[in-house]
């Protein structure tokens, strides 16, 4: 994980007369950086027919916010954090019904996709498992970082982890 | 993931959270990069200017959100592409100064009056200006003109009949003054 502060506290700085804006760089760089990421947490949180939708909630919302974000050390982080909100609340909304897999996806995909079943298992856990269980093998983060996307310490994000597979091997089997 | 983009990019300027969109498009001389806000055009970016350097500053001096969204820039392109082929005089786009201030965006804005195809010197835009002995800030205004192309600093000369100086380089003003037929081929 990056440590890198990308805002230093003004007071750090020499006062500047013209702009007070801190020095976020451009939001088109996160979405570079990130957008494969994020799509890829929303696929394993709410399923490939609904992913765009958390997609573009997450972004909305991270823009949203981006102007008066103070620390921006972990964007990455911060941005899996908001999409993971997003597919709670996507699936508060839809009750927990589990992910259809007999659509079909809007966009072809050349990279292979994971088995939609086991996807649909991973949408039915509990939010914390189904997040830490997106993030390790979706977005292939270690679990320093699954615990700062999920604002828990290591142990817990393992722990999480570690109950989530445990249900989908129980699940699977 | 492209039209994944181009949706969010939609609802971020329904949302009004697309605070500056840009794009890239070419040009005879290279490619341009455009800005705008909900106000209007703010950036023209020269082909020897950092493409990346110029989007940090927009993020510094306008907002953050700055987001690539080529449909928010469809009628600048649409006017460049005619302006280059020779086809467009007159430039019909809303325009956002916030980026030039006090002197200089008088100086600017009485550059933005200079027609297609005539010329005006540093003085004479100094003088309209309002201060005739502010020969080397009205330079200065067109050194850092935001919007060149749009803004016309390459119709500002030397009195002497010089060409004077310009930010995407002096091959690339006299290329523009020769479009404009007021050099020869």
């Amino acid at each position: 994980m990056s440590n890198a502060p990308l805002v230093i506290s003004r007071s750090a700085r020499p006062q500047r007369l013209i702009h007070e804006v801190t020095d976020l760089p451009p939001f088109q760089i996160l979405i570079d950086e990130h957008a494969g990421h994020v799509m890829a947490v929303c696929r394993g949180a709410v399923g490939r027919s609904d992913a765009d939708d958390c997609f573009q909630e997450t972004f909305l919302a991270a823009l949203r916010a981006y102007p008066k974000l103070r620390e921006g050390g972990n964007l990455r982080g911060w941005l899996i954090t908001i999409a993971h909100r997003k597919a709670i609340d996507h699936h508060r909304a839809r009750g927990r019904r589990p992910v259809p897999v007999a659509e079909v996806a809007e966009v072809a995909v050349s990279d292979p996709e994971p088995d939609d079943g086991i996807w649909a298992a991973v949408g039915a856990l509990p939010p914390k498992q189904r997040a830490a269980v997106t993030l390790r093998y979706a977005s292939d983060l270690p679990h320093a970082e699954i615990a700062a996307a999920l604002g828990c310490s290591p142990e817990a994000a393992r722990r999480s982890l570690h109950e989530g597979l445990e249900r989908l091997r129980k699940e699977l089997a | 993931m492209k039209d994944s983009l181009n949706r969010l990019a939609a609802r971020a300027s329904e949302e009004g959270l697309l605070d500056v969109a840009y794009t890239t498009t070419d040009s005879p001389f290279g490619t341009l990069l455009l800005a705008t806000t909900p106000r209007g055009l703010v950036r023209v970016g020269l082909p020897n200017q950092d493409a990346d350097e110029l989007l940090v500053d927009l993020a510094t001096r306008v907002s953050p959100r700055v987001l690539e969204a080529p449909a928010q820039l469809d009628e600048a392109r649409r006017e460049l592409d005619l302006y280059f082929e020779g086809k467009l005089t007159d430039f019909d786009l809303p325009l956002d100064w916030q980026l030039s201030k006090d002197f200089r965006r008088k100086v600017l804005r009485a550059i933005a009056r200079i027609p297609y195809g005539q010329t005006r010197s540093y003085m004479q835009m100094a003088t309209r200006a309002g201060n005739e002995r502010a020969v080397r800030a009205a330079g200065t205004a067109c050194g850092t003109n935001p919007i060149p192309l749009v803004v016309p600093c390459h119709r500002v000369l030397r009195s002497g009949g010089g060409l004077g100086g310009y930010g995407g380089g002096v091959p690339m003003k006299e290329g523009l003054l020769r479009l404009e037929g007021v050099l020869d081929n």
